[in-house]
């Protein structure tokens, strides 16, 4: 009996697809996410939009508040660490969280190195922006990725263009023949393996969530068709006028992102959702997806 | 079922055997089939989607006529008659009392080889993800494999299927093949 595997750390992520990861800061929010149903939970100490609001320095949650929220909900249970502190990684592991995000959204802790993930028995997920980004952290260990977008804007420009971007770059190594794949992964700066892996499958190796300003219905389905395999969705609910009606919407127009009429169904009379920001009024250093390296 | 979890490796591994297969998400989907795999993923999230159209009594239906159901983890748990918690609601299509995450959290998700009377003599190799424990079996339920420690991982009842880990990720086909004989069978 083995346990840690890859197998059974891409295998968690393979069954939260068609499914929605919701943020949430308190018990209560994680109750109303699962009833909603998300297919897991992010335990943050704030949303997005207010790590925004409150500038300084974001670091991983309080302890007892991701274990009160482990206590709260039957769903997997994630939580951020920072980009490279692979003490706060230790820490997430020992609570028994079921996923890590080292995440951008947080500030990062090293500007150089990202946490060997390999080493951890717990699965990370990690953000990109394009093809490159995305499968570095595959390299270092990540078993599930998801495109960065610009979180806690409640716009969802950046995700569609982060998503886009890997698309077209799986398809340009879908179309190179095999001895110029040695030059792309150079001047990408990507392994060749998985660069010949990604050629191979016409997707990334592992499964890829969208993030980042997805705060309706139509966003969630349009990500969806866009190709990724699941959304997370961090302020867009819990900064919404009625989270447990927006949430259960966003779930419903995940699976059924190819029906309009059942997306039109649910977005009806959903409340105000998130007051968003337009991307291009934001200095460079107010930038979450930029991190990373 | 495409409602969420891991339907597409389900999907090609069906299609690769040659069968047609079709996702299922609204219950006039279920016309024409012969069988209905119920996959991994998240119950709560799978029971909530069922229920807001209506597919609860749509499955219970197509079991009833003799339609053949397969549910992988996360598919067990929907199809079982008793659950150790309080959600979501079974369909209570095999007579088996069923606990969530019983073998604990992710850390503790685990690969193991079970022997399986029914594929054969070669091992099968078995990926268990934060798996439900299946407790106890009723009379009728046959227990297709067991874990070292006398554990029932593998129930049928009839037409219906249970294993608390997924066939569909490891590229052994034996237990899809088992399944689609199932489906195929006319009584």
């Amino acid at each position: 009996m083995e346990k840690g595997t890859w197998s059974v750390k891409v295998g968690l992520a393979q069954m939260l697809k068609g499914g929605v990861i919701m943020d949430v800061v308190t018990p209560e929010h994680a109750k109303i996410a699962e009833e909603a149903g998300a297919c897991a939970v992010m335990a943050l100490e704030r949303v997005p939009a207010d790590i925004r609001a409150a500038g300084g320095v974001a670091r991983m949650a309080d302890p007892e508040r991701i274990k009160a929220i482990m206590e709260a909900v039957t769903i997997p249970v994630m939580a951020k660490c920072r980009i490279g502190h692979f003490v706060e990684a230790m820490v997430l592991e020992s609570l028994g969280v079921d996923y890590i995000d080292e995440s951008e959204v947080l500030t990062p802790a090293d500007e150089t190195n990202h946490l060997w993930k390999h080493d951890f028995k717990v699965p990370f997920v990690c953000g990109c922006r394009d093809l490159p980004e995305a499968l570095r952290r595959i390299s270092e260990g990540a078993a599930m990725i998801r495109t960065k977008g610009e979180a806690g804007t409640g716009n969802v420009v950046e995700a569609v263009r982060h998503m886009r971007t890997v698309n077209a770059q799986v398809r340009k190594a879908q179309n190179m023949p095999d001895e110029e794949l040695v030059p792309e992964s150079k001047q990408m700066g990507c392994p060749l393996e998985l660069l010949q892996e990604v050629k191979r499958l016409g997707r990334l190796p592992v499964v890829n969530f969208a993030a980042g300003g997805i705060a309706t219905p139509a966003d969630a389905a349009m990500m969806m068709w866009l190709g990724c395999d699941g959304v997370f969705v961090g302020s867009g609910i819990f900064k919404s006028s009625d989270p447990a009606r927006r949430g259960k919407a966003i779930v419903q127009a995940v699976t059924h992102y190819k029906n309009p009429a059942i997306i039109a169904e649910v977005s009806r009379g959903l409340g105000e959702p998130m007051a968003g920001i337009d991307v291009r009024t934001l200095k460079p250093e107010q930038l979450l997806a930029v991190r990373g390296w | 079922m495409a409602l969420q979890g891991d339907f597409l490796e389900h999907l090609q591994t069906l299609q690769l055997l040659g069968a047609e297969a079709a996702e299922v998400r609204l219950r006039q989907d279920l016309n024409g089939l012969q069988g209905l795999i119920i996959p991994g993923g998240e119950s709560t999230t799978m029971a909530r989607l069922m229920d807001e159209w209506d597919l609860r009594e749509a499955v219970r239906d197509f079991v009833g006529c003799r339609g053949a159901v397969w549910g992988t983890c996360a598919g067990m748990i929907v199809l079982a008659k008793k659950l150790r918690e309080d959600r979501p609601v079974p369909l209570g299509l095999v007579d088996i009392n069923v606990a969530r995450n019983a073998y604990g959290r992710q850390v503790d998700s685990f690969e193991a080889d079970l022997r399986v009377g029914a594929l054969g003599g070669q091992p099968f190799h078995a990926v268990f993800i934060r798996a439900p424990m299946i407790l106890q079996v009723g009379e009728g339920v046959e227990v297709l494999a067991r874990l070292d420690d006398g554990t029932p991982v593998a129930a049928q009842q009839g037409k219906v299927l249970v294993t608390a880990f997924h066939p569909e990720l490891t590229g052994d086909t034996r237990f899809h093949e088992y399944f689609l004989h199932l489906a195929e069978r006319g009584d």
